[in-house]
């Protein structure tokens, strides 16, 4: 191969896995479309003008706590109040960026800085599902690829929702009531259902799932991370006598 | 208020929280113990994300009966996904069983 072949295979191989991660990533942006669109006309009700609406979604990035500050903002909520309710809403994503670490330490800071940036969700869901699988060589190699490939769909697609949101919300007032959201519902169960094979992760599962029910009238979040929590401990507290059998040999 | 301040401090906030892990990995070693715990962050933020859309719709009320289109293409899906292994499948089966079910139930 020459040197220019191998450009171009490289290329490839990167657009490849690109183009990967934004198509795997369809049925999240579906799921992100009207609350994209409700985040901008609750930004058309509130004191912001319009454009403000759409520097919080290029610049934050994050949509619960969009929302929530919103709403603050439209009960006129002091700032200090609305950067804290943002870092407790958001505290999720550190749970996110630890758990991905693996397959982004060895990149650029500026990879890092990116891909942490572009970090959701829904992102999260569909890159810790391609890394459960049984990745080829050049799959683990450009897996960045893929993660930024769904960043940057999620991105756009909220980039357009927020500004459709904001030109024409108050057109569509039953937005809320399609269900489109049920296409991220599937896509989890598609991620999750394959990992359920072992009794560890089948508990945390149902364990996680049960106290999110029972805490989802908490405020900020915390209902998820307690839920989280909980299910975390049941799994580690279930995998540790097969861990200690194994150390006692 | 200063609207643009505030939307920028939480940029701010936001980046910090999401980035920070990334930016200090290569300096951090995680213990077993926490490598054990975070292999389980997936699947339960997963599913704790979807069980109150799924079991409660609407917010406030449990909502376990089979006039649920939710709950309906929600056990479906799960069917569909230990039976034929295939990711796009169960989503699109799951999919068309919810929008389906939701037109039925409306009538």
């Amino acid at each position: 191969m020459t040197k220019e072949e191998g450009m171009l295979y490289t290329r490839n191989l990167k657009l490849g896995n690109l183009a990967r991660g934004a198509r795997d990533t369809v049925p999240m942006l579906v799921g992100a479309a009207p609350f994209g669109m409700i985040f901008g006309t609750l930004v058309s009700a509130s004191p912001m003008m319009p454009w403000h609406g759409q520097l919080m979604s290029l610049s934050v990035y994050a949509g619960s706590s969009q929302f929530i500050a919103s709403g603050l903002i439209a009960s006129h909520t002091g700032m200090l109040v609305i950067w804290l309710t943002t870092f407790i809403v958001n505290l999720r994503h550190m749970l996110y960026a630890a758990t991905l670490l693996p397959h982004v330490a060895h990149l650029s800071a500026r990879w890092r800085w990116l891909l942490g940036f572009l970090l959701t969700d829904e992102t999260f869901a569909v890159v810790a599902g391609h890394h459960q699988q049984p990745l080829n060589a050049s799959e683990r190699r450009y897996a960045h690829w893929y993660f930024l490939g769904s960043g940057l769909a999620m991105y756009s697609n909220w980039q357009l929702w927020t500004l459709v949101g904001l030109l024409f919300g108050t057109l569509f007032p039953g937005l809320q009531n399609m269900g489109l959201d049920y296409a991220m519902v599937a896509t989890f169960i598609a991620i999750i259902v394959p990992q359920l094979n072992r009794l560890p992760y089948f508990a945390a599962a149902v364990a996680a799932g049960t106290f999110a029910y029972l805490l989802q009238d908490l405020p900020y979040k915390l209902g998820l991370l307690s839920a989280v929590f909980v299910g975390v401990m049941v799994g580690v507290a279930l995998s540790r006598s097969s861990v200690t059998s194994r150390e006692s040999i | 208020m200063n609207f643009t301040v505030l939307i920028l401090g939480m940029a701010i906030i936001t980046v910090l929280i999401k980035a920070i892990f990334f930016i200090l990995g290569d300096r951090l070693v995680f213990p077993a113990w926490l490598h054990l715990a975070l292999s389980f962050v997936p699947v339960t933020v997963l599913t704790a994300i979807i069980t109150p859309m799924i079991l409660s719709p609407h917010g406030k009320n449990l909502e376990l009966h089979l006039r649920n289109p939710q709950l309906l293409a929600s056990l479906i899906a799960v069917l569909v996904c230990l039976i034929s292994r295939r990711q796009l499948l169960t989503i699109a089966v799951g999919l068309m069983s919810f929008f389906f079910f939701q037109w039925q139930f409306a009538g």
